[in-house]
């Protein structure tokens, strides 16, 4: 029982800014934007959380510091990819590659020091008497919650609002929806804005609860992992809540192998996250092979008014 | 005001590179000046440690050989529409796969280890382009997902060996191999750090540029790019081409691995690149993917990262050279589209 309630919520833990992450991709993505960012996103969430932390001490203030920059980061890939029709793909890289130096770059002077205790834990005490999910349940912090209220929301707007009908055929077909009356262009910003939001508090999870010292390049890929993840649950919010705690649970595997004296050394252990990501890809790829693998129909797909090309 | 597509949109003029570079580094000059240092001051340095004196520019030669070894391969990637960002770790591969030879076959004579350590990194690089390439071609799986794990695979490869069983047991715990003999390191240019790694990256750039120009396999690579679905009904074989893409640019990293450690390092180490396979991104980019323009662009950027390191004395992380990479592709690819569309006043 024990163990099963100390891999559950390793596996929480680990997890939530996969989830995070995924859920602000799978949100920029169903609008059809291709968004290839998250790891700059995710990497700025983070620093700017360490360093509004260290100066102020206010999680609040740090939240909304993290929505803020990131948001803003939004804003530039909305700007190049909906209003500029640039590429899609470079433009992610681009945010990739900019958010690693530019968080590296802010992040030299508080590298390595310690943030204890930034996020309050939800003490569930009434829950405590039950097996397994009381020592799982009873203890999360808000940030694990918050990305819980995520999900639900998600998944209810999606498929239970006239609003979510109308996002889903922004992605699947845009001119479709524009002949509806519906606003494209509107949808896609906010879609990246909001999104990019959310892979921003990922990060913002990253340095606060899971690793709480900021080092560049702390994401080590995660990420890339989230990209993976949108694929993994078929673009839909309720599916990634499993995934990500899935790999949340193969992220920490190979530190308790390695702390059950594992025979095998520590740099294979490491490996196991990123070769189980490939073998997943490949797996749904084989499945969906002759199907459809539930991505947004016109993803990639820059959209221009009465113009077919 | 608005915005549409130009129907007969061609490249954007050779001006918007320009100023695209100029807008980035005016951006990164704001974030150096919000940090309390002089932009101005800053630049100056970075531009004569890359160029100024004939260390920096050998410097800059050196870190421009790895560079255009891997723009060429991301290029050829990239004509096709196959998103290679995997080159680092083909390129990591390629460096640990010339060294197993220094290891595993130290005797050698001189004229026979140097071309096995490049044919082993050629071959080392294609095998990792094509654990990239495969999944593609036979699951349709996301080639840019696979190429960036595969990054850090090799990146935990690397350092198991290094930190394992390759480690110098006289390298007084520093993670690397034994130095290579004189045999199995390629000849420099006189007194400098300049190698004959440059005469390889120049000899590729000349062979893929003929090859795209005038065979019949680079008109089909050019067909490919600019109409894929055109390409298909005239019965070109997609995933062939991918395969064998995919084959060269991560054997062309791979080489870059080789020349690195061979020429520069004369050992495998830990951290042997400061990410030049993410850098030969923008490289190739920056180029628009022509071989010619990629030795101007990988000479360019191998300055960017040669003065990053110069301006550490001024108290500057020399992350600022990735920060400014990353600014050039925004404004690159905010500026490719000028060419692309009109701008109508209504």
């Amino acid at each position: 029982m024990d163990l099963i309630a100390q891999l559950l919520t390793a596996a929480i833990a680990a997890g939530t800014p996969l989830l995070f992450a995924t859920l602000g991709g799978i949100l920029i993505e169903r609008c059809g934007i291709i968004q290839l960012g998250t790891e700059g996103l995710m990497l700025m969430g983070a620093v700017t959380a360490a360093m509004t932390f260290l100066a102020t001490g206010n999680l609040l203030v740090t939240v909304l510091a993290v929505l803020l920059i990131t948001g803003f980061l939004g804003v530039l890939h909305a700007f190049l990819t909906v209003t500029l029709r640039a590429n899609q793909i470079v433009s992610g890289l681009a945010l990739t590659l900019f958010g690693g130096g530019l968080s590296a770059y802010l992040g030299k002077a508080i590298t390595g020091m310690p943030l204890p205790g930034a996020v309050p834990k939800l003490n569930l005490g009434w829950l405590d008497p039950v097996p397994v999910a009381g020592a799982v349940l009873g203890h999360l912090d808000v940030f694990t919650w918050g990305s819980v209220v995520v999900v639900v929301v998600m998944s209810l707007y999606f498929y239970r609002t006239s609003w979510g009908l109308h996002l889903r055929a922004v992605g699947d077909s845009p001119a479709t929806a524009d002949v509806m009356g519906i606003r494209v262009q509107a949808f896609r910003y906010g879609c990246v804005i909001i999104g990019s939001m959310l892979i921003g508090l990922g990060g913002a999870n990253l340095l606060l609860v899971f690793s709480p010292t900021w080092i560049e390049g702390m994401t080590a890929g995660r990420g890339w992992i989230a990209v993976a993840l949108i694929i993994f649950a078929r673009w839909n919010p309720l599916y990634a809540l499993g995934a990500a705690y899935l790999f949340g649970f193969l992220d920490t595997l190979g530190f308790r192998l390695q702390l059950a004296g594992s025979p095998v050394p520590s740099y294979f252990l490491k490996m196991i996250p990123y070769l189980i990501t490939i073998g997943v890809l490949i797996l749904v790829g084989w499945r969906t092979k002759h199907k459809l693998s539930g991505s947004p129909l016109a993803l990639g797909v820059p959209y221009i008014r009465e113009q077919r090309f | 005001m608005r915005i549409e597509l130009d129907p007969t949109g061609t490249d954007a003029p050779w001006w918007v590179t320009v100023l695209a570079v100029v807008l980035a580094f005016a951006l990164v000059g704001l974030l150096i000046l919000l940090t309390g240092k002089d932009p101005g001051a800053v630049y100056a340095k970075m531009v004569v440690g890359a160029f100024g004196t004939s260390f920096g520019l050998t410097e800059t030669l050196v870190k421009a050989i790895p560079l255009m070894l891997c723009g060429l391969g991301v290029s050829l990637a990239y004509r096709i529409q196959v998103w290679n960002i995997g080159a680092e770790g083909q390129f990591l591969v390629g460096a640990i796969a010339a060294t197993a030879v220094t290891i595993y076959l130290p005797g050698l004579p001189g004229w026979l280890a140097l071309p096995t350590m490049v044919a082993a990194g050629l071959a080392a690089g294609g095998v990792w382009g094509l654990f990239t390439a495969l999944p593609k071609v036979l699951f349709n799986v996301n080639e840019l997902i696979i190429s960036l794990m595969l990054n850090y695979v090799a990146i935990l490869g690397l350092n198991y060996v290094v930190f394992g069983p390759w480690r110098d047991p006289k390298g007084m715990n520093f993670p690397g191999t034994p130095p290579f003999t004189d045999a199995q390191s390629l000849p420099l240019f006189g007194d400098t750090r300049l190698h004959f790694g440059l005469i390889l990256a120049l000899v590729a750039v000349v062979l893929v540029a003929v090859f795209v120009r005038s065979t019949r396999w680079g008109y089909e690579l050019r067909l490919i790019g600019a109409n894929p679905e055109a390409a298909r009904h005239a019965g070109i074989n997609l995933n062939r081409h991918i395969v064998t893409v995919m084959l060269l640019s991560g054997g062309l990293a791979g080489v870059a691995g080789m020349a690195e450690v061979s020429g520069v390092a004369h050992k495998l180490m830990y951290g042997i690149s400061p990410g030049y396979g993410y850098t030969a991104i923008i490289v190739a980019w920056i180029a628009r993917l022509n071989p010619w323009g990629i030795v101007v662009s990988s000479v360019l950027f191998g300055g960017l990262i040669a003065g990053g390191y110069s301006v550490q004395s001024m108290g500057l992380p020399s992350s600022i050279s990735s920060l400014l990479q990353g600014a050039v592709l925004f404004f690159l690819i905010a500026g490719s589209i000028l060419g692309k569309v009109r701008v109508r006043w209504t």
